[in-house]
């Protein structure tokens, strides 16, 4: 495509595309996000080349960003009809092609059927779908990430053009503050405020950054926005270089999303080639341009100082803020940080007003940017729950309405699981109860559970859950992860990991608990960095709502949960084993026995208590025993 | 051993001193892992100082100092693959294969890595296969998982 030289001309561009777009035009939209990747997406994809080809056909076809809806991969969808078809495989292609687009017959076997087997035709009325808001993810599902005629067809930096044109940097900041934009990356602060104070600093150049750096195990919307929507961080990028007076900017990436780098990659080139980056952009005298750095695996390198280490070339760890990165970041110049999800809002609250922000959400943000959670804010909900994948949902919904409405309620519930907890905000984050499930969930809400919004991530947990070894969990994890520098988080970790690994033994004494306690007050005031200082957040509130759970395994040998091994023991029921043979075949360590068509044993010398067993057992034969009963 | 992609690497990047991680990222796919002449090259190209270069390769939990299997099977611990068994399905691996995360097969053919997480949390657990992504995996599939790559 040919450079463009004004703002008009780009508005000019946008109506062409948009004109040239048949909104009725059947299109076949097949999801190309990792998730459905993972379950064979491309060979779907290829299938649906190679058949239309072959049937020399007319019809479009599209490889879309994620839909969201990974658990049902590989998904299709018809438009416009908006038919959702979920787990397609090559050999349903002709047939949906025949029958669906050649008849208008839509296939059932095909539809989503919810646990009380109703199907569902559309995709809008899917209940995962049904109750999401969708201002960021607005456009996966309908464009081909890597051509910009289907983002500019959609109306794509519109925005930019807007805001060139009629709204002067210091009205963009305001506008920003004043819609409420909290930093979606976990912070949740406010991005105007931010932005006003890196404007204001003295220093040149200014910078920007996209922190693209997801770490939060569990979450994954930012690498969906980057994989789905490419431009749209980039032309939130670009407005609030203008706004700030940036001339350079830069995506820290994830070295483990290689298909988000390919997509921005190829984004940044197609924004280069049409005047949107690089010098005096759409002939304005306004001129910035994007560089991606790819992470090494480190989580610490998510925090804002540690980034900008990285970045300048130095190992990743965090430095003080005696000043805000906005006065003295990447190389001691002002430097606005905000992660994918900020970015990608920008341009919607550009296009469409502060008033429709501000109507979405929580609180009142009218004099005070604190005041409330405004817009939408993605979340990934996964771990034991039906329909896992990711849901924009309003600031203010309960979080009964994410795991039981969208989420389809417990995985497994008719073996007789049930919810427990779900755990936000990543590894910095906590354990959320079930008598909390219909608090309206906001920043400040899930602040005031002890927990956090974090990126996003939502874990859902459910009795099959044990507590304190998901605390274990995350301070091991936070122990890796730690860079050392700091005293507090590097020795306080390591001795919580020493103590809840003796715990989960069954090796606890009472004072453990009160030393646990004892030290995470220690290293929420004394660490150096925000990983340290919210470090002990995983083991305050699991002690906090759970603490029954950890004075059974110091008391009892017990664990609830039935997942720490030093503390089960399984055993096959006489009751439902039908003597199938199933789990004695797939036993790695031949620890069971027994005769066809009857009662098999486990040897417990034998057993490594991997639960095979128990996941292949069709007859819930399979029993894990803990405590007294063991 | 032969150092010449190291030289057409660091030429890459314009000798650019803030762009060690990437150089060694690029460095780690070409060779499979860091070698150690590799990374006295860079420091030399770079003319900083070797300790600079290696805070970066041991700093970062991608990188692999010790030279690689053929296929790098790598076990997803993400939040959401642990509370679906990943633990379990990395020892059922580790069972299988002989040997602990980190290491590899005595025949070069396998090595066991974790990740922090993904992104493919929808489908936990989750193992890569040299990059390739199969998920919801139990411990029974391990086995089969493998023998494909055998």
């Amino acid at each position: 495509m040919e450079r463009i030289s004004s703002p008009n001309a780009l508005l000019d561009v946008i109506k062409k595309h948009q004109d040239a777009r048949d909104p009725d035009k059947v299109r076949i939209s097949v999801c190309q996000g990792t998730g459905c990747i993972a379950s064979g997406a491309n060979s779907v994809m290829a299938s649906f080349e190679s058949t239309l080809l072959e049937k020399n056909s007319s019809v479009e076809l599209l490889g879309t960003g994620c839909h969201g809806f990974c658990e049902r991969g590989p998904l299709v969808v018809i438009q416009p009809e908006g038919t959702l078809y979920q787990r397609v495989k090559p050999e349903n292609v002709n047939e949906i092609l025949d029958k669906t687009i050649g008849n208008g017959e839509v296939i059932t076997k095909l539809l989503y059927r919810d646990e009380a087997k109703n199907t569902y035709e559309k995709e809008q009325d899917v209940p995962f779908y049904k109750h999401q808001e969708r201002i960021v993810f607005a456009m996966n599902g309908h464009i081909d990430p890597s051509r910009i005629e289907d983002y500019l067809a959609m109306g794509g930096y519109g925005a930019l053009a807007k805001v060139l044109l009629n709204i002067e940097p210091e009205q963009v900041i305001h506008m920003v503050t004043k819609s409420g934009l909290r930093g979606r990356g976990g912070g949740g602060f406010p991005a105007g405020v931010k932005w006003k104070s890196c404007r204001d600093a003295e220093g040149s150049p200014k910078y920007i950054i996209c922190n693209a750096d997801e770490g939060d195990p569990g979450a994954f919307m930012d690498r969906s926005i980057m994989e789905g929507n490419p431009h749209s961080v980039i032309e939130g990028m670009i407005i609030g270089a203008y706004a700030i007076g940036a001339t350079k900017g830069y995506v820290y990436i994830r070295n483990e999303y290689p298909l988000a780098l390919l997509r921005l990659e190829n984004a940044l080139e197609q924004a280069r080639e049409l005047g949107l980056l690089g010098d005096n952009i759409l002939g304005t005298d306004c001129s910035f341009d994007i560089t991606i750095n790819r992470g090494g695996g480190a989580f610490v390198c998510g925090e804002s100082t540690a980034l900008m280490m990285s970045i300048e070339g130095k190992v990743g760890r965090p430095r003080v803020k005696w000043q805000h990165t906005a006065k003295k970041g990447l190389w001691g110049n002002p430097t606005n940080i905000n992660n994918v999800e900020t970015w990608a809002n920008i341009p919607p609250i550009m296009d469409r007003g502060v008033d429709w922000f501000t109507s979405i959400g929580t609180g009142d943000v009218s004099n005070n940017p604190w005041g409330g959670s405004k817009g939408t804010k993605i979340f990934s909900l996964v771990g034991k729950v039906n329909n896992t994948g990711l849901v924009e949902v309003p600031m203010g919904i309960s979080i009964r309405s994410i795991v039981f409405d969208m989420g389809g309620g417990i995985k497994n519930s008719q073996k007789g699981r049930t919810f427990k907890a779900v755990q936000t905000g990543g590894p910095s984050g906590g354990c959320i109860p079930e008598q909390y499930l219909d608090n309206p969930i906001d920043f400040d809400e899930l602040t005031r559970l002890g927990s956090m919004m974090g990126s996003g991530g939502m874990i859902v947990m459910d009795d099959r859950t044990c507590m304190v070894e998901v605390a274990r969990y995350f301070v091991d994890f936070l122990k890796e992860e730690s860079c050392g520098k700091c005293t507090p988080c590097r020795e306080g970790l390591r001795a919580m990991s020493e103590i809840l690994g003796r715990i989960v033994k069954g090796q606890g004494r009472h004072e453990d608990l009160v030393v646990l306690e004892d030290l995470a007050s220690t290293m929420s005031v004394a660490s150096f960095c925000n990983l340290g200082l919210t470090a002990a957040n995983p083991v305050l509130s699991t002690l906090k709502y759970f603490r029954q759970e950890y004075l059974d395994h110091i008391d009892k040998g017990e664990c609830a949960g039935r997942q720490c091994q030093d503390l089960i023991k399984y055993t096959i029921s006489e009751e439902n084993c039908t003597g199938c043979t199933l789990c004695a075949r797939k036993c790695p360590t031949k620890a069971i026995s027994g005769e066809k068509k009857s009662l098999h044993v486990i040897d417990q010398e034998l057993c490594v208590r991997c639960g095979v067993c128990d996941d292949v057992c069709n007859f819930n034969a399979v029993t894990i025993l803990s405590g007294p009963e063991r | 051993m032969d150092l010449a992609k190291v030289d057409q690497i660091v030429e890459k990047y314009g000798f650019d001193k803030n762009a060690v991680l990437a150089i060694l990222q690029d460095i780690q796919v070409a060779y499979n892992y860091l070698p150690r002449e590799a990374i006295n090259k860079v420091s030399e190209l770079l003319s900083l100082p070797l300790g600079q270069i290696s805070s970066q390769a041991t700093f970062f939990s991608s990188f692999s100092l010790t030279p690689r299997g053929e296929h790098i099977v790598t076990v997803c611990m993400g939040t959401a693959c642990h509370v679906r068994g990943a633990p379990r399905v990395l020892s059922e691996l580790e069972r299988e294969l002989k040997i602990d995360d980190g290491e590899t097969t005595a025949d070069g053919k396998f090595t066991i890595e974790t990740v922090n997480c993904v992104g493919a949390c929808a489908l936990g657990p989750l193992v890569m296969v040299n990059g390739n992504y199969h998920g919801n995996i139990d411990t029974a599939e391990v086995s089969t998982l493998l023998s494909a790559y055998r």
